[in-house]
């Protein structure tokens, strides 16, 4: 934690790619443990955002602090071994694997300084009881569902032992069941002390699960508050909808 | 159980290369069996990379001979113990990797298959402009007709052969059997998703070249004492640079024992079948067999045993 | 510094950039747009070698409208070739490893096939023009490289203006950048690039009978030329064809200077070089996108 206090604290972040500015001198923070939305319309930054948080983009102005240690220019596994974990919003298992062999891999490298190594098979386990896959470890990653894989990636991502866990988009495409389930897991992981950034397009999802919300709309931050505040927000809509 | 299973196989291995060397009288199954292990561990070799980490090195020829023209540049130099010239011959091999690795890993795979395919063409031409190991007329060395120890130098050659691709053979094993491997076969599924749960990448890929390189070089260094003869184009052989790509895909690609049953298997039938038929058969043969493989059956030889045994099992509930 | 000498080499690296464009080509198109890794298209080139040796020496045919004729066929063979690796490889997400092991295959059946019914000799086509030079002051310049070097030329403008001017062209560019757009368009994805791989393998027809002009020709010749066309490629920046053509022009004119002040051993060296300084440098070429 940094003096405040704070978890993760981005400040001034700026990037550009060639001439397009995808963001330009966005700040903003995540407590330990909390729950917090970074929502936008397509094309307003959020990925980026997250690209640059976890290490897949490097950032040429401002930076990435998390606690209290500077992250700006490591590389995503460093950042990964510090406990920043991701989902994609395409998953991306290891097709050849099972799904426990999945994960295994964050196991055996991004905790792998963390987690005494005699417990992985233990503690995937455990995690794979949380989205409902203890009774199908061994099964091949490479034939599962939709839904089954957006668990998966959670899942993995939850085996890297992380303070963070960025979860970008784990809903898009899925049914309302389907959606609650993955809210479910969400919540379970936050109770075990995970803080999360959750971009999403569902709204219903980013309200019921959210305490705090930030606004993104080309590239510059346009609200920030919790749930009921943003609902309100005049320039949100607008940013949604249009003029 | 598992463990001292494959060490029992590998002394058992070398017991009966002995055997064979003391019983064997025909200087032939000395000959063929050292270019059927010449086989295997460029297969060992190739798939270190190309198996366990999904990165294509066209470039085997490439390696082999700048393995082969190492030693021979040495010998010139300083008549060095040949056990002097495989370390040496592996560890520039291995730097040879390293770089173009580096140079072109960050980058998308399929650069790093142009670059040593490149890279084979021009060590080529390097190779046949330099006339200390004899350009392109070739160089010839002049082996010992007597060794302690053995009836023959071409036993020797054979008994060496064994010893190495037996060390590369276990190398690759244990690659592929511990974290690193877990980390090599992240990077061939999905190299995104590895870097985001912790695997350094870049650092495993450079450290796949280097031994893929090494294992390379030392298939080559003894290749001129064998031969006794050497120019660039016995060097930079076709056979060899298919023959290290078909002899993985053939046996199976993702695991250990995949290029090692394809080499064995590739290896014997080509070693029966020059000698009846002419080698660009054989080349023809191989590359037919090569497209067969990767189209129809992917997962090599080891593919379809697992599929056989998994329907067996499904059909038997 | 001799000035003949240094001009001759300029013009003789100007034909022979000219020619490597036409080489580059069909590779530019298919590794370039469809992100298809052929490397035996120099396998193909040198079967249009043969093809137009053959009807060189039986009915007698000029090298390039042999070459021309075979394009139809060499246009078949492509579309064949592309559903082939489509239904093997591309539809089940394996082209990667399996796909480039595929026609790595492939090149070495070609070659074989050539050495097996032809040996490994080199081989020569006939027509009035080879042997012949016109001089130009102190440059003399052969019409066995001139002739290839226009050829070369309109094949490259020919194809830059399909691209650009017509619909299927566009479709071609657009296949590689955006296929939800294609899609929206009513054009099937699979059918264009079926028709672009066949285009590109068209093209090695006529730079096949090129290449038998330049010179004598062997089964494995088109080794020489994977360095080169990959490095035309990368230099250029992946795709785009006036970058091809301005790679090649580059890469031919050093070669030759090379070979004048150097020795013709060095040039193979020379594309390699330019490969690994762009790709450690600029790998996106010098007219690309990355």
């Amino acid at each position: 934690m940094d003096a405040n206090g704070r978890l993760l604290d981005v400040q001034g972040l700026t990037k550009r790619f060639g001439g397009f500015v995808a963001l330009n001198n966005v700040s903003m923070h995540l407590d330990p443990r909390e729950r917090l939305g970074l929502i936008g319309p397509n094309g307003s930054g959020k990925t980026t955002m997250i690209n640059c948080i976890s290490g897949a983009l490097f950032n040429e102005e401002g930076s990435v602090v998390f606690r209290g240690e500077e992250i700006t220019g490591l590389p995503a596994f460093k950042r990964a071994e510090l406990g920043i974990s991701r989902s994609f919003q395409i998953p991306r298992p290891f097709r050849t694997m099972s799904i426990l062999e999945n994960m295994l891999v964050p196991m055996e490298y991004a905790a792998w300084g963390r987690v005494d190594h005699a417990t992985h098979e233990d503690r995937a386990m455990e995690i794979l009881a949380l989205v409902g896959f203890q009774d199908r470890a061994r099964e091949n990653s490479g034939n599962l569902t939709q839904v089954d894989l957006r668990k998966l990636e959670l899942a993995r991502a939850l085996a890297a032992q992380p303070d963070v866990l960025v979860s970008d988009e784990s809903m898009a495409g899925l049914s309302s069941s389907e959606v609650d389930e993955v809210l479910e897991i969400l919540f379970k992981l936050n109770e075990r002390g995970v803080a999360v950034i959750m971009i999403e397009h569902i709204m219903r999802a980013v309200m019921r699960y959210c305490e705090r919300i930030y606004v993104l709309d080309a590239g510059q931050l346009i609200a920030e508050g919790t749930p009921e505040e943003i609902q309100g927000n005049p320039d949100v809509e607008r940013a949604y909808l249009g003029e | 159980m598992k463990v001292s299973g494959f060490w029992i196989g590998i002394v058992l291995m070398l017991a009966a290369g002995f055997v064979l060397a003391g019983v064997a009288d025909n200087q032939f199954l000395f000959f063929a069996g050292y270019v059927i292990l010449q086989g295997l561990i460029m297969a060992v070799a190739w798939n270190v990379l190309g198996g366990f980490t999904g990165y294509v090195n066209f470039g085997s020829a490439g390696f082999f001979a700048i393995g082969a023209y190492t030693a021979i540049a040495l010998h010139q130099f300083a008549e060095l113990p040949l056990l002097v010239l495989i370390v040496i011959a592996g560890i520039v091999c291995g730097l040879i990797g390293l770089g173009t690795g580096y140079l072109t890993l960050r980058l998308r795979g399929v650069y790093f298959a142009i670059a040593t395919l490149a890279m084979a063409i021009v060590f080529e031409s390097l190779i046949t402009n330099w006339d200390y190991v004899g350009g392109s007329a070739g160089a010839y060395v002049i082996t010992p007709a007597e060794v302690p120890f053995f009836d023959s130098f071409i036993e020797m050659m054979f008994i060496l052969m064994l010893v190495l691709s037996l060390i590369c053979v276990a190398v690759s094993r244990y690659l592929s059997m511990s974290r690193m491997g877990r980390g090599l076969a992240s990077i061939r599924d999905d190299e995104t998703a590895a870097e985001c749960m912790g695997v350094p990448t870049l650092r495993l890929k450079l450290i796949s070249t280097t031994v893929m390189g090494v294992m390379m070089g030392v298939a080559g260094a003894p290749f001129p004492f064998f031969v006794t003869y050497i120019n660039p184009l016995s060097a930079f052989d076709l056979l060899i640079a298919v023959n290290a790509i078909a002899m993985p895909m053939i046996g199976g690609t993702a695991v250990w024992f995949g290029p090692v049953i394809g080499a064995l298997l590739l290896g014997t039938i080509q070693q029966i079948v020059t000698v009846t038929i002419s080698s660009e058969l054989n080349i023809l043969i191989v590359g037919a067999v090569l497209i067969a493989f990767v189209a129809l059956a992917p997962r090599g030889i080891v593919g379809l045993f697992q599929d056989f045994a998994r329907k067996r099992r499904e059909g038997g509930k | 510094m001799d000035a003949s000498l240094f001009l001759n080499a300029i013009a003789a690296g100007i034909l022979l950039g000219g020619f490597y464009a036409a080489v580059a080509l069909g590779l530019s198109i298919v590794f370039g747009q469809l992100d298809i890794v052929n490397i035996a298209h120099p396998a193909f080139i040198v079967a249009g070698s043969y093809l137009v040796f053959a009807l060189n020496g039986g009915f007698g045919l000029d090298p390039v409208i042999a070459g021309i004729l075979l394009m139809p066929i060499f246009f078949a063979v492509g579309v064949l070739v592309y559903r082939v690796y489509y239904a093997a490889f591309e539809r089940t997400g394996r082209e990667s490893l399996a796909g480039l092991a595929f026609f790595f295959g492939l090149m070495f059946v070609i070659e074989v096939l050539f050495i097996i019914f032809y040996g490994v000799d080199y081989r020569l086509v006939e027509a009035d023009y080879i042997g012949k030079q016109i001089e130009i002051g102190l440059v003399g310049i052969p019409w066995r490289m001139l002739v290839p070097f226009c050829a070369a030329l309109v094949m490259t403008g020919a194809i830059y203006l399909f691209l650009s001017r017509t619909f299927l062209g566009r479709a071609i560019l657009a296949v590689s950048q955006d296929r939800l757009a294609l899609q929206l368009m009513g054009a099937d994805p699979v059918k264009i690039k079926q028709i672009a791989f066949g285009i590109g393998i068209a093209t090695a027809a006529l730079a096949g009978a090129l290449l038998i002009m330049i010179g004598p020709v062997e089964p494995t010749i088109g080794r020489l030329y994977i360095g080169r066309i990959f490095a035309i490629i990368v230099l250029g920046g992946m795709g785009s064809i006036p970058g091809t053509l301005v790679a090649a022009l580059i890469i031919g004119l050093s070669e030759s200077i090379v070979t004048t002040y150097i020795g013709p051993s060095w040039a193979p060296t020379v594309a390699f070089g330019f490969l690994l300084i762009t790709l450690a440098v600029r790998p996106q070429g010098l007219f690309g996108r990355l």
